[in-house]
């Protein structure tokens, strides 16, 4: 950006941050690898930049998703840049054994090729600092449970975007409570022609309209679930 | 006017199109995640009772059995080498139960999205975009479509791609998007950037307009938005039966026939002139529309409040058209002096 008047470096740390959530929300990706490498050479910890920096800006970038004030090709780009800085941090948070928010395991449906907004929830839960395992599209039961057997997340995350596939995660959830591992996780579920009382029917814990409400509401289950006493 | 959909538009006013396509197929035993193209070859018998429930609730074009026809969707279920076959055998059944109806019944071919982001935000070339809907458009031709429907678009970018390919296939055509986020589709576009963008298209569709999306209410919303933006081409309305509920083992729209005919009065007064239905509109749906639009007159054009007086709440306060409030977006730093 050569007729940019801004030089990252010059900033102080606030402005720095304030800058870094700014290029955030533009998905500028290079400015948010350089915010990131100066935010390290001035001795900040990798988990402070992810927390303060980067969750911070794709909050705001979240909240503005909700509002419909942005739409998915700008939260695609902003998620990009995230991984950017994400990229960097990565690495450097596995060394430190900074502390993690939870785990889930995501993945559409069977039957459905859908996963434009199964990727963004992917994206802003990293972004939130959980840790992500992506099972991808055309999900059969199977592969869920094998995934919560071999993962142990916290969370399963389904989604669907035709009503001839939403049905589908209800077999997830009853194939769940069959084998009597349903109450082991919280089953977020998510998708453009499902609604909350859906949801509740097919027996989630919950319907998140979007990424930055799936975002909320799995801090807010999570945190619940780490606070109850274990039930076995 | 050598088509067969712009013939029956210069004799009437408005035209009663079809409903559900997927919802209907459930309730005939087709299972989730099943997909619903393979039974045009499996049970022909199926889609054929589904076609003429939609005729005989006095439709007057209905789409195919052919949304999720494309590679990039058949090839979840190994059939990516059918779509030629697949497409064809919909639109030859769809043709066999028009030809016999007694009234005109047009047969439209129904393409729906590929599923996959187009560059440069995602993966997916202009290129391969448009041959996989050339590939679907050859089929449906094939099998004696009278004019080809994509539906439930959400980029700009994929609207011209189906475009393009149409004009390869030398097809007439009509297009809907599904505005289903905050009144725009889910990559932002908003009804008054539907007609922007249609008028500029190389290859005119006959009808353009709204289908899905999230309620009654706020697919009407959309075509006041269009008509608000002075198209010069006829406007579709095909919005969901209510929103879905799970019922017993069921999918259920939670939009009662009586609801339905309201709304297809109100998109008629709205300015819309092909008025169906998309997920959860059975055939009393239909039945009623029918009735309502034969025997209710005119209106005037219906305001926000009466919409939502009468079909239910808007899912957001506004829709990004008009000088409504919507928010704006942050400004950065840099692009301050």
């Amino acid at each position: 950006m050569a007729d940019d008047e801004i030089i990252l470096s010059e900033l102080d740390d606030e402005e720095l941050v304030a800058q870094m959530f700014d290029d955030l929300y533009d998905g500028l990706k290079e400015e948010i690898e350089e915010g990131v490498n100066i935010l390290l050479e001035r001795g900040w910890t990798p988990y402070d930049i992810l927390t303060k920096a980067l969750v911070g800006g794709m909050t705001i970038v979240g909240a503005d998703f909700r509002d419909g004030i942005l739409f998915v090709p700008e939260v695609l780009l902003a998620a990009n840049a995230m991984k950017g800085g994400m990229t960097i941090l990565k690495p450097l948070l596995a060394e430190t054994g900074a502390p993690r928010v939870g785990k889930m395991v995501i993945g559409t449906v069977k039957g459905d090729i859908h996963d434009i907004g199964k990727n963004l929830v992917s994206m802003m839960m990293e972004g939130a600092g959980f840790e992500v395992v992506d099972l991808g599209i055309n999900n059969a039961v199977e592969k869920y449970l094998d995934a919560l057997e071999s993962e142990k997340p916290d969370i399963l995350g389904m989604s669907a975007l035709l009503t001839t596939t939403m049905p589908y995660m209800k077999v997830v959830i009853d194939t769940m409570k069959e084998k009597g591992i349903r109450d082991d996780y919280i089953v977020l579920v998510g998708g453009a022609p499902l609604n909350e009382e859906f949801g509740r029917a097919i027996g989630a814990d919950a319907y998140c309209r979007d990424a930055a409400v799936a975002v909320e509401t799995a801090k807010s289950l999570v945190a619940r679930k780490h606070n109850q006493p274990a039930a076995h | 006017m050598t088509d067969a959909l712009s013939r029956l538009l210069e004799t009437r006013d408005w035209l009663l199109a079809d409903g559900a396509t997927g919802t209907n197929l459930f309730n005939m035993g087709l299972t989730a995640g099943e997909a619903p193209e393979l039974w045009n070859d499996e049970h022909p018998d199926r889609i054929r009772l589904l076609y003429q429930s939609a005729v005989d609730a006095g439709s007057d074009l209905f789409l195919t059995n052919s949304f999720g026809g494309n590679a990039s969707r058949l090839k979840l279920h190994g059939a990516d080498g059918r779509v030629r076959e697949l497409n064809r055998q919909a639109a030859e059944i769809g043709r066999e139960v028009a030809d016999k109806a007694a009234h005109p019944v047009i047969v439209a071919g129904s393409v729906g999205p590929t599923g996959e982001i187009m560059s440069p935000m995602g993966t997916l070339t202009h290129e391969t975009a448009v041959e996989m809907f050339h590939e679907q458009a050859e089929g449906l031709k094939e099998g004696g479509v009278d004019v080809l429907w994509v539906e439930t678009i959400s980029a700009t970018e994929e609207l011209r791609a189906a475009a393009e390919a149409f004009a390869m296939a030398g097809m007439p055509w009509c297009g809907t998007m599904s505005f289903d986020t905050a009144g725009r589709t889910m990559m932002g576009v908003t009804s008054a950037d539907m007609v922007k963008l249609v008028g500029k298209l190389p290859n005119q569709p006959i009808a353009f307009g709204a289908n899905c999306g999230v309620g009654a209410s706020d697919l009407l919303r959309t075509i006041l938005g269009f008509a608000a933006a002075g198209p010069e081409r006829p406007i579709i309305a095909k919005g969901n039966a209510g929103i879905p509920r799970y019922h017993e083992g069921h999918i259920h729209y939670d939009g009662t026939p009586e609801l339905m005919a309201e709304y297809a009065i109100l998109a008629r007064d709205a300015g819309a002139t092909i008025i169906g239905g998309c997920c959860g509109t059975m055939s009393e749906h239909l039945r009623l529309m029918r009735d309502a639009l034969e025997n209710r007159p005119r209106g005037e054009r219906p305001t926000l409040e009466i919409i939502a007086e009468l079909l239910g709440k808007f899912s957001s306060t506004s829709d990004g058209t008009g000088d409504d409030q919507t928010p704006v977006r942050r400004g950065n730093r840099r692009s301050r002096s």
